[in-house]
């Protein structure tokens, strides 16, 4: 409290009180007895329910062991919670100082708990068709006793697609929600790195790391103001219409072909009609807010989606056509043979599709040089002019959201899924080998971390376009989709059935259109990694001295 | 609850949610309520599809209609110019002639139901109660059997594109 600077509050306090009264020692110790008082009544409870679960044999054994585990949980979360309370002090230390191995840590769980449903899951349909399993057929192939009892009844849900889908819109609500509050801090230190100030650097210690979860604190807090005038249902209505359809992506969305929460034959349809679906939240939104800046977002919005789906969608059939199926797991699997076999590089037009597919994201994801429903500096926000705190936070989860799903669309598409540049044939022996070999093949071969990194590639390529490019006019977007994209895609699309009628697989035009794309590929991420260094090793001729010296390695 | 017991109730959700958005977008007075209840209405059809395993079906029903609505959403705000005072509401005659046509409808689908012979597990895909995931065979049948009729679809709707730019051209018509 020594270097706490003093402000007079109305009621003459100074905030030295105000914060000694509220989260003094004396508070501090009341609290850590509190909590270790609950977390001793829920541990007897605990032992109480568990023990009645192994004298018991019919069905109240399963309500007391789930009630035994509830009430674990609670007592070891009291007890968490009191040593931390207890020695504060310490823990924001180390979590300061250990901020990016907790990141890392964290990442890695996440995955292998991502991990653990596909196992139970191959466990589960293993025994028997999904459906029609029992208990007592779980419980065979675990073996005798409480223990296997108790994890027979754990799986038997399990078998249910019903469950699956929960557990995945759970975990796209999870992956969603980290990602946001990342890419959100990440675009902030890019914005700063760019034009050569810190960005965030307070909150959480390390670069500021926690800055996006003290702003979701914040916008949790905010009052749900709703403008005198405005259609208050649809007002309210209007963010769920942008966040759910975002989710829903995730359902078909494929991390690996295993990966994935339904393995639907429209999946890529799919994706695209719920890129179009958040369109209308968004008109909803502006026009439901009786408010001039809202209404010309929204209306720029719907103008500009409705064109560049158009391109958007012509973009998307050439990898269909080349791959005969709309089945998204199909697609990525037909890129499995090393980064020449990608899609992009397997004809001139998908080239130009990639590039076609990326530019027309960029306006459905309403990112810079096309943010115009949310030009900040003509239309104060845009369509979300008039929401705040939680509905606000809706929209730019959705955004997000939207942003990593097209990126990781892109690559499925396009840049090999989730097969590393490597050919997946070298790894065979390694994806049926042990469970660390299945781990080494997912980090070398192919796995979800691919996708996900190739997902994060291009979420920072759309970051460091809007804070690199100039945003454009409304009449300079229409030209853009209806004179320059539109054509092209026609011609590209022409091209595409044109060539693969006439180009047989294995003849001398196929293959060297195909060495040369892989190399002009290559050449690019090269140039990309070179750029990269370049500015890194020149750092010092920046402008901003503050921000060189803290950049992470210097 | 069984598998079809989770199917019901989700068929009478869904089915809740059509009727509900459908009564809502002939009793609302404002024109963009109007159309987000028919969005709601369409979204509901598709999520039957998907109900009855009609996958394909239902994906396009909601990339159709949610492009379809916004456009009607989009129209609806620029030809009424104040959106907000206008109150649509029908004349009587208008009303009466609804419901005499809405009546006659609900009886010939009622007659239907009740005099069709439903043979439901006879199709393979719903007795086995699995997606018929099969676009291809779709495309195929599309493209083959009922290639005559898809392609008058395509003619009309090209009749629809060319007299929209030719409507669209007001200046160059007055010009010559």
């Amino acid at each position: 409290m020594t270097n706490c600077v003093k402000l007079p509050l109305s009621d003459g306090f100074t905030s030295e009180h105000a914060l000694r009264s509220r989260w003094g020692p004396d508070a501090r110790r009341r609290a850590v007895r509190w909590f270790v008082v609950v977390g001793l009544v829920a541990s007897a409870a605990a032992l109480l329910l568990g023990f009645a679960a192994t004298r018991t044999t019919d069905g109240t054994q399963v309500a007391a062991a789930l009630g035994a585990t509830a009430v674990a949980v609670t007592a070891l979360a009291c007890f968490a919670t009191a040593l931390v309370v207890r020695f504060a002090e310490a823990v924001g230390w180390l979590l300061a100082r250990l901020a990016f191995l907790i990141f890392i840590g964290a990442v890695v769980g996440t995955v292998v708990v991502a991990w653990v449903p596909a196992l139970l899951y191959q466990h589960v349909d293993a025994i028997g068709p999904p459906g029609t399993l029992t208990v007592d057929n779980l419980q065979a192939s675990l073996g005798d006793g409480a223990a296997a009892r108790l994890a027979a009844y754990g799986l038997w849900p399990l078998q249910f697609r019903l469950t699956r889908d929960i557990i995945t819109m759970v975990g796209a609500i999870g992956f969603v929600s980290i990602f946001a509050s990342f890419a959100i801090w990440w675009e902030r230190k890019v914005a700063g790195r760019i034009q050569s100030r810190l960005g965030p650097m307070r909150v959480g210690g390390w670069h500021g790391w926690a800055q996006s979860i003290a702003d979701g604190l914040k916008l949790v807090q905010k009052e749900d103001i709703c403008l005198e005038g405005a259609d208050r249902r649809l007002f309210f209505l209007a963010p769920y219409i942008v966040f759910v359809p975002a989710l829903t992506i995730f359902l078909a969305l494929p991390f690996s072909a295993a990966w994935v929460g339904r393995d639907l034959d429209v999946g890529l349809i799919l994706i695209f009609a719920m890129l179009g679906v958040g369109v209308v939240g968004v008109l909803l939104g502006g026009w439901a807010s009786n408010d001039k800046w809202s209404m010309f977002g929204a209306m720029r919005e719907a103008c500009q989606m409705i064109s560049y789906e158009i391109p958007l969608g012509f973009s998307l059939l050439v990898p269909l056509m080349i791959a005969g199926t709309i089945r998204l797991t199909t697609i990525g699997d037909l890129q499995a043979g090393g980064f020449w076999t990608w899609l992009a590089f397997s004809n001139p037009f998908a080239f130009v599709a990639a590039v076609i597919f990326f530019i027309a994201t960029l306006a459905s994801c309403k990112r810079a040089p096309f943010d115009l429903p949310e030009a900040e500096s003509e239309l104060v926000a845009g369509y979300m002019t008039e929401y705040s705190g939680f509905r606000w936070a809706l929209f730019m989860f959705a955004e997000y959201a939207e942003m990593f799903a097209v990126g990781a669309l892109g690559a499925i598409l396009f840049f090999g899924a989730w097969h590393s540049p490597l050919p997946a044939s070298w790894g065979a022996e390694l994806a049926h080998g042990a469970i660390w070999q299945q781990a080494l093949h997912g980090l070398l071969f192919s796995g979800p971390l691919w996708l996900i990194a190739k997902g994060f590639f291009f979420v920072f390529v759309q970051i460091w376009l809007r804070w690199t490019l100039p945003r454009i006019r409304i009449d300079q977007v229409m030209y853009t989709c209806i004179q320059v994209l539109l054509p092209l895609a026609l011609v590209i699309l022409l091209g595409n059935t044109f060539w693969g009628l006439w180009v047989r697989n294995g003849s001398g035009l196929a293959i060297g259109a195909n060495v040369v794309l892989s190399a002009l590929g290559v050449i690019l991420m090269a140039g990309f990694v070179w750029f990269v260094a370049y500015g890194f090793l020149n750092r010092r001729a920046l402008v901003g001295t503050l921000a060189v010296d803290h950049l992470p390695g210097a | 609850m069984t598998a079809s017991g989770w199917e019901t109730l989700a068929f009478y959700l869904v089915a809740a949610l059509v009727a509900g958005s459908a009564l809502g977008c002939v009793i609302a007075t404002n024109i963009v309520r109007m159309a987000s209840c028919l969005l709601g209405t369409l979204g509901g059809v598709a999520l039957l599809y998907f109900l009855l395993a009609a996958n394909f079906l239902g994906v396009i029903q909601l990339v159709v209609y949610a492009g379809g609505t916004l456009i009607v959403i989009v129209f609806g705000v620029m030809l009424t110019s104040r959106a907000y005072g206008i109150k649509l509401r029908p004349k009587r005659i208008e009303a009466v002639a609804g419901l005499v046509v809405c009546a006659a409808l609900l009886a010939g689908l009622v007659g239907i139901l009740a005099t069709t012979q439903w043979h439901a597990a006879d199709s393979p895909a719903l007795a086995s109660g699995q997606a018929s995931d099969d676009v291809a065979a779709f495309g195929k049948q599309l493209l083959g059997p009922y290639l005559v009729p898809f392609e008058l679809v395509s003619v009309l709707l090209l009749a629809v594109m060319i007299g929209a730019a030719y409507l669209a051209q007001p200046a160059r018509r007055e010009a010559e």
